[in-house]
C-alpha cells in the first residue's frame, strides 16, 4: 500500500482530522490534528487492511531558533512536531503520523502543549510518551502515571527543547 | 511450657504483612543500574515498578550538537555488548539520509563483523543468564569464548568494547591480512563450546525448572508492548528485521540462507541438532527466549561462514567514511536495524548542515524492559531474577 493510499484511507474516515502529508519524503508521513489521534490511531490498529499493531516509536521534535538573527530566517513558524512510528507485524509496513503543536499551550510560556496519550491503544506508549513528557516537555492527557523517567523526578526544565538551558548546580552537583 | 499440638495450625495463624522491597540499582541479576521496587506479600511479589535513568547520558541531545560522524562513539556506548550492531545502524540510517550506495565488499565487512558482535552479545547474555540462576560455570566458558572475539575485533579497530568500526559511508580500515582463516578458526572452535553450554544449560533440571513455565509473554503483549528480538521470537512471533526490515538494510542479507528462529508447530528451524524442548515448557516462557539466543548463535556462525566467503571474492573497497563534517541532505529518516536485543531505531531530523537537529534513539530493551511488571506479577521473589534476566537487558541503551 502506497503513502497516497494511506492519505485517502484516513480522510475518508476522518475527513476533518487529517491536517496534511509529504508522500514526498523518505519516510512519507501523514499529520492529524490532536483530537483526532486516538480515533485514528485506533483506526490505523484495527482496520484488517491495516493492522498497524506495533508502535515503535515515540518523538518529539522542536522546531525553534533560540538566536533572533537564526530565527528571523527560519523557514518555518517556531512550533512541535511529536513524531509516531508505527508497525504492523501482519503486513511488515511502517507508516509515520505526526502531530503538529505550539510549543506552549495557548502561547503561556511554562504552560505545555496537549496530546492525547495512545496508551489505551498500544503500551508502548506508556514509556515512551514519559520519556516525550521527561526530555520535551508534551504533557499527554489521560496517560495513567505522567511523570518523568530517564531524569530525577525533581528536574526543572526539559533538556531536548531547544531553548534549554543546563542548570549549573543541582544538589550539590556543579554542572559545566 | 506450652506445646503446639498440630503445626498446621501455627503455619495458618502466621499472618505476613505487604513489603517494599528495593532491588538494585547495584543488585548484581539487575544487570547494570536497574532499580525494581517490589511489593510483596511473603515470597508472592504482586507489583514491580521499574526505575531508570541512572545511566542517562544525553545521548540525543549531544546528538544535536555533533556531526553523524562524531556521534558514532556515543553510539558503541548504549548496548555496550553489542557496539558494532549499534554502530551499523546509526551508519545505515545516515546513509538512508544521504542516499549512499556500498560495495557488495564493504555489505560482506559489515555483515561479518556485525555477526560476530551477534555472536559475542549472545554469550554474554546466555553466560551472565546462567550466573543469574546460580550456575557459574557457562558464564566462564562464555566469556573465554567472548574474549576471543574481542581480540578478533581488537585486531580490526584497535577497541575490544567500544569499537566504532562501522562508520557511515563503510568502515573505518580493512580487515588486516590473515584475520579471515583467525576468524574461521574461532567458529570451527566455537561450535563445541555451543554444545557444552546446551548440555549445562537447555536441559538441566534445574535450570528448566527455574525457567520454564516462568514469565509467560503472549505474543499479543509481546507487540502490544514493542517487544523486539529475541523476546518476540520467544513468544512465537515470526518477525525479524534481517528478512523484514527496509530495503536499504536488508539489501545486506540479500542471497544469504538463513531461517528465522522461531517456533513453528512445536518445533524451531533445525532444532533436531540440539536438546529438546522440555515439557514443562510454554510458548513465550523465560526457556524459550534462552533458547531462541542459543539458536541464533549458531545461526549467526552460519552467516559469518557463508559472509566470509562472499567478501573474499568480492569485489570494490571496503567503503569510504564521509567526511566528519559532510553536508547532511535535508529530510528526515528513521530506520530500524535487528540488533542483538531487539529493534534498534535511529530517528535523524536534518536541516540542511552537518549537524543533525534531532536524533532519537529507539532502544530495543527499553520496550522489552517495559514489560516486566506484567511478567512479574503474582510471581515467587526468586523468580524476578530470572523474568529480568531472561530478557536480557543493557542498561546502557535503556538510559542512553
Amino acid at each position: 500500500m502506497s503513502g497516497q493510499d494511506f492519505v485517502d484511507r484516513l480522510k475518508e474516515n476522518f475527513p476533518n482530522q487529517v491536517t496534511g502529508a509529504d508522500l514526498e519524503a523518505i519516510d512519507p508521513w501523514i499529520a492529524v490534528t490532536p483530537d483526532g489521534l486516538v480515533d485514528v490511531c485506533r483506526y490505523l490498529r484495527d482496520d484488517a487492511g491495516l493492522r498497524f499493531n506495533m508502535l515503535s516509536c515515540i518523538t518529539c521534535v522542536d522546531y525553534f531558533y533560540a538566536d533572533e538573527k537564526k530565527a528571523a530566517k527560519a523557514p518555518w513558524e517556531p512550533h512541535l512536531e511529536v513524531v509516531y512510528h508505527l508497525w504492523s507485524v501482519p503486513n511488515k509496513q511502517s507508516l509515520v503520523i505526526k502531530v503538529m503543536l505550539p510549543r506552549w499551550k495557548d502561547g503561556q510560556e511554562g504552560e505545555l502543549p496537549e496530546v492525547p496519550s495512545v496508551v489505551e491503544v498500544w503500551r508502548t506508549a506508556d514509556w515512551h510518551e514519559r520519556e516525550t513528557y521527561d526530555l520535551s516537555g508534551i504533557h499527554f492527557t489521560g496517560h495513567p502515571d505522567l511523570k518523568r523517567i530517564l531524569c530525577p523526578e525533581d528536574w526543572v526544565g526539559y533538556p531536548l527543547r531547544k531553548d534549554y538551558e543546563m542548570p549549573l548546580e543541582y544538589h550539590g552537583i556543579r554542572g559545566r | 511450657m506450652s506445646t503446639v499440638e498440630d503445626p498446621r495450625i501455627v503455619e495458618f495463624d502466621v499472618r505476613t504483612d505487604e513489603m517494599l522491597i528495593n532491588m538494585g540499582p547495584q543488585h548484581p541479576s539487575t544487570h547494570g543500574v536497574l532499580r525494581l521496587v517490589l511489593r510483596t506479600d511473603g515470597e508472592i511479589v504482586s507489583e514491580t515498578t521499574p526505575h531508570l535513568g541512572y545511566l542517562h547520558r544525553c545521548a540525543e541531545k549531544i546528538g544535536e550538537n555533533l556531526t553523524p560522524r562524531q556521534w558514532v562513539p556515543y553510539t558503541d556506548r548504549m548496548d555496550y555488548l553489542a557496539g558494532m550492531n549499534m554502530n551499523l545502524g546509526w551508519a545505515l540510517c545516515v546513509e538512508k539520509l544521504m542516499n549512499l550506495q556500498l560495495s557488495d565488499k564493504a555489505k560482506h565487512l559489515r555483515m561479518i563483523i556485525s555477526e560476530m558482535c551477534r555472536i559475542a552479545s549472545h554469550l554474554v547474555g546466555m553466560g551472565a543468564y546462567g550466573l543469574d540462576l546460580g550456575s557459574f560455570s557457562p558464564f566462564l566458558y562464555a566469556f573465554r569464548e567472548r574474549e576471543k572475539i574481542l581480540d578478533l575485533f581488537e585486531e580490526t579497530c584497535g577497541a575490544r568494547l567500544t569499537y566504532s568500526y562501522i562508520t557511515p559511508g563503510g568502515v573505518t580500515a580493512d580487515l588486516p591480512p590473515g584475520w579471515l582463516a583467525k576468524c574461521e578458526a574461532f567458529l570451527e572452535g566455537l561450535l563445541p563450546v555451543i554444545d557444552e553450554c546446551h548440555a549445562l544449560l537447555t536441559n538441566n533440571a534445574i535450570f528448566v525448572k527455574r525457567t520454564a513455565n516462568v514469565g509467560i509473554l503472549t505474543p499479543e503483549m509481546a507487540i502490544d508492548y514493542g517487544c523486539t528480538g529475541p523476546v518476540l521470537r520467544g513468544s512465537g512471533v515470526d518477525q525479524d528485521l534481517r528478512r523484514d526490515g527496509e530495503d536499504c538494510y536488508t539489501d545486506m542479507y540479500d542471497g544469504y540462507a538463513f531461517e528465522i528462529i522461531v517456533e513453528k508447530d512445536g518445533h524451531y528451524p533445525q532444532d533436531h541438532k540440539y536438546p529438546p524442548i522440555p515439557e514443562t515448557a510454554v510458548l513465550g516462557d523465560c526457556w524459550h527466549r534462552f533458547y531462541v539466543r542459543m539458536l541464533e548463535v549458531r545461526q549467526a556462525i552460519d552467516l559469518v561462514r557463508q559472509a566470509i566467503d562472499r567478501y573474499s571474492t568480492a569485489s570494490g573497497s571496503y567503503g569510504e567514511p564521509i567526511k566528519l563534517t559532510e553536508k547532511l541532505p535535508k529530510g528526515e529518516v528513521y530506520l530500524e536495524t535487528e540488533a542483538p536485543r531487539g529493534q534498534m531505531g535511529f530517528f535523524l531530523v536534518s536541516d540542511g548542515t552537518s549537524i543533525p537537529w534531532r536524533v532519537r534513539a529507539r532502544s530495543s530493551c527499553f520496550c522489552n524492559l517495559s514489560v516486566t511488571h506484567e511478567l512479574c506479577r503474582g510471581v515467587l521473589l526468586a523468580d524476578v531474577p530470572a523474568i529480568v534476566g531472561s530478557l536480557d537487558i543493557v542498561m546502557g541503551e535503556i538510559d542512553r
